[in-house]
């Protein structure tokens, strides 16, 4: 287990280390110069120097190269070029957003896609399942940011029992926040719990066949005991698999459901960051969001390997 | 006693229930967040937006209309030979961290603007300067090396705002001035919050508080206004929408212009001949691609000036669309297999005007290469680079018909009798020489037809209907809510 886990640690960190390298290759290519689109066009070129100067535009690439990633190990993310306040500031309030959206966002479309999906695959072939897998079916095809601007249309404009976007901050309050985040989270989690919901009935239904699900029933237990106590489990592994990904998804790429509500989150920081050719920042972001995500592999991995040995000795 | 319960219960929810207060805060929406919050360090448009007039003041400003006014200084002395400028500033104007605002500020902000490693992203409007002088605590003496008209104008820029020594580094997130409002908050990538200051020098605003919020999705700014979440979007992203909010009687719709010039522009190093670029001129419809790209809003221009401007010569006449004078002067000229390239920057009216052109000099036989670029890359690139033929780009800075005496500026327009005309008009303060100066100097870059003028970016506001005194022009890129109030 040990030498599994020292493998897996080593892969971690040379996946980190090349993608740092990948990110700041594609940054340093990138045309435009952060300078002269923060003074525009009338700037003095000897002012766009000055600035170059101040923002520390002028060192050898290689020399910035290390700066960032060392400041990466001790937190110092580097100065946001045009915002002027520290990069780790700024992804730490972003952060605040983002990740209790995702979380959100997951909780509902859990909530919601595993009884669906257990519903469906103990009536599997009578008319509810039908709906339900019409409904789900719906519910991938519907793009997230035109089912975003229906809710809007509805609970926003004509009902008026949501704000049509924004995030008011955690300081005026727990329920604020989360009145903020309800539309947003929605939107985001009706295509995930279609997709999970599949899942769960697919698997469901397959554990149903196996025959410890006779002998269960055979035992006595009823259909709803047997689903419960005994499908339900096995079926959760492929579903928790979808989960993590779902997660890192979630995570990274809300950027169009954060600018139809106008949400300062992670996407958003991206996306503005792009437009105004702050690379620190976008690198910084980008490099964040692969450390999520590698890590999230990484604990799914230990995972599966406690729960199989057999990948344990394979590794 | 329980009547008498219910009655005294009915009065005090009276008494503490709001006696229809007059709404004293404002929501006000903008597309673009500011990248900071500093009008000295930064050419961005919507620093000014938040900054300008509210929070931020120079010694001059902008009215409504255009007009300079005073701000600051309250009156000036101009000497004889137009040199030297004696501003007598006002007295008890104090910053909003409590000290005061004298001569020294002035001079400070000033002598920081033009200084070598200054990074003020308008730095030639003090390049004139050649001595900033203390005469005493509201006395300030500024010597220009040569005349200049336009030296109050300049001043009036929110790139020009007074700033104090102690405040003026940490400017970017905490901006400190004298205006009527103060900087309170910033929620990055949310909002900003401005409160009213109470040792305001000036007249009081009716607004106790004002908050812009950024919305930079044009459906969601359409759903932040209908839902009431904003209050008003002075410059509304989303004109396909404008028809329905003016058709709502709880919005107003604010139309006006802007001193932006939208042009063709054209690198006249590379489209060197003038037969080509008057053949470009006639082969552009200029209704088509403001219908088609602007939803109808916009004015058509034939030079480079404002026309709402009382210089203004309307010129388009000079370039009016007839596609079929476009082919005979280039089969006049032996010109066949025109193909130029074409870089469009990120705004609707480059993008889908872009199109649009392509399509009509196609029409003409001008074959276009159209490549979308970023701004960041535009800048390098066509604005830095010169590398490129045509692009087609909004210039936005006032008063700024001077670009075509640079032979170096971008699309590189080199005519010394402009060039001469635009310096006598530099050194010229009298108003009636200065409009036959303008008069001038529009119909040359007309004659030349050094770039297509296309029309004057309009300025699309929506506002709730109870709120009054928002600017309808936009002489300058600002959101002065020091008149705005509600009605009710």
């Amino acid at each position: 287990m040990t030498r599994f886990l020292l493998t897996r640690l080593t892969s971690l960190i040379l996946t980190l280390l090349a993608a740092s390298v990948v990110i700041f290759l594609v940054v340093e290519v990138v045309p435009g110069d952060v300078a002269s689109v923060m003074l525009g066009l009338n700037a003095e070129p000897e002012a766009v120097a000055a600035l170059r100067e101040e923002l520390g535009l002028n060192a050898p690439a290689h020399v910035r190269y290390l700066t960032w990633v060392s400041g990466l190990f001790t937190g110092d993310f580097g100065q946001s070029h045009t915002y002027r306040v520290p990069v780790s500031e700024l992804i730490a309030d972003r952060l605040w957003v983002s990740l209790p959206l995702a979380i959100y966002a997951l909780a509902l479309s859990t909530f919601i896609a595993i009884p669906v999906g257990l519903i469906a695959a103990t009536r599997a072939g009578k008319a509810t399942d039908t709906g339900i897998m019409g409904l789900t079916q719906l519910g991938i095809a519907v793009p997230n940011f035109w089912f975003a601007m229906f809710l809007v249309l509805i609970f926003a404009i004509n009902l008026r029992w949501f704000p049509s976007g924004g995030f008011p901050g955690w300081d005026e309050g727990l329920w604020q926040g989360i009145i903020a985040l309800t539309l947003p989270a929605i939107a985001l989690a009706v295509q995930q719990a279609s997709i999970m919901a599949r899942v769960t009935r697919s698997a469901t239904l397959e554990t149903l066949g196996q025959d410890y699900i006779r002998t269960a029933r055979a035992k006595g237990l009823s259909q709803r005991q047997t689903v419960i106590r005994h499908a339900m489990r096995n079926a959760l592994i492929p579903v928790l698999t979808i989960l993590g990904l779902q997660f890192s998804f979630l995570l990274a790429g809300a950027i169009i459901i954060e600018n139809v509500f106008f949400l300062p989150g992670l996407g958003r920081l991206i996306f503005q960051a792009i437009t105004q050719n702050d690379l620190i920042v976008v690198k910084s972001v980008v490099m964040l969001l692969v450390f999520a995500i590698v890590t999230v592999n990484f604990l799914v991995d230990v995972a599966y390997a406690a729960v199989d040995p057999r990948l344990r000795r394979r590794a | 006693m329980f009547n008498h319960l219910k009655i005294s219960v009915c009065a005090l929810a009276l008494l503490s229930a709001p006696a229809f207060a007059q709404q004293t805060s404002i929501t006000i929406g903008m597309a673009l967040e500011p990248p900071n919050l500093d009008p000295t360090g930064g050419a961005a448009a919507a620093i000014d937006e938040v900054v300008y007039a509210n929070v931020m003041e120079g010694l001059t400003r902008f009215g409504p209309d255009g007009s300079v006014n005073a701000a600051l200084a309250a009156s000036w002395d101009i000497s004889e030979d137009g040199t030297v400028y004696t501003f007598s500033l006002r007295d008890g104007v104090t910053f909003h961290d409590g000290t005061t605002m004298d001569a020294e500020d002035v001079k400070f902000s000033l002598d920081r603007a033009r200084a070598e490693d200054s990074t003020n992203a308008q730095k030639a409007l003090f390049a004139g300067i050649a001595d900033v002088t203390v005469v005493d605590p509201l006395t300030v003496q500024v010597t220009l090396s040569e005349p200049n008209g336009n030296f109050l104008f300049n001043m009036a820029w929110g790139d020009a705002v007074i700033v104090a020594p102690e405040s003026a580094a940490d400017m970017a997130t905490n901006p400190v001035g004298t205006g009527p409002f103060q900087f309170s908050e910033w929620v990055q990538g949310d909002r900003v919050e401005i409160v009213a200051y109470d040792g305001y020098w000036g007249d009081k605003p009716a607004l106790s508080e004002a908050t812009f919020k950024f919305i930079s999705d044009a459906t969601a700014a359409f759903a932040a206004m209908m839902a009431g979440d904003v209050d008003a979007f002075p410059n509304f992203p989303a004109p396909e929408t404008l028809a329905q909010l003016d058709a709502d009687p709880r919005f107003n719709v604010i139309v006006g212009s802007t001193e932006g010039e939208t042009i063709l522009s054209t690198n006249n190093a590379n489209v060197s001949d003038v037969r080509v670029r008057k053949a470009i001129a006639h082969a552009i419809n200029r209704q088509d691609i403001i219908d088609g790209a602007m939803f109808g809003y916009g004015t058509p221009i034939g030079t480079h000036f404002a026309p709402h401007n009382p210089d203004y010569m309307d010129l388009t006449g000079n370039s009016a669309y007839d596609p079929d004078l476009s082919r005979q002067i280039l089969a006049d000229a032996g010109i066949t297999d025109l193909k130029l390239r074409l870089a469009l920057p990120p705004p609707t009216y480059a993008r889908r005007g872009g199109e649009i052109i392509a399509a009509q000099l196609r029409e003409v036989g001008i074959e276009t290469a159209i490549t979308n670029v970023e701004w960041a890359q535009w800048i390098e690139s066509v604005f830095r680079g010169k590398d490129f033929d045509l692009t087609i780009v909004s210039h936005t800075e006032p008063m700024d018909i001077g670009i075509y005496a640079r032979p170096d500026y971008y699309f590189q327009y080199d005519r010394p009798e402009f060039q001469d005309l635009n310096a006598t008009l530099e050194v010229t303060a009298d108003p009636a020489q200065r409009s036959t100066l303008l008069a001038e100097m529009q119909q040359i870059i007309a004659d030349d037809y050094v770039n297509g003028y296309l029309f004057q970016l309009a300025k699309t506001g929506v506002a709730n209907a109870n709120i009054v005194g928002l600017w309808e022009n936009s002489p300058t890129q600002a959101n002065d809510l020091t008149g705005v109030s509600w009605t009710q």
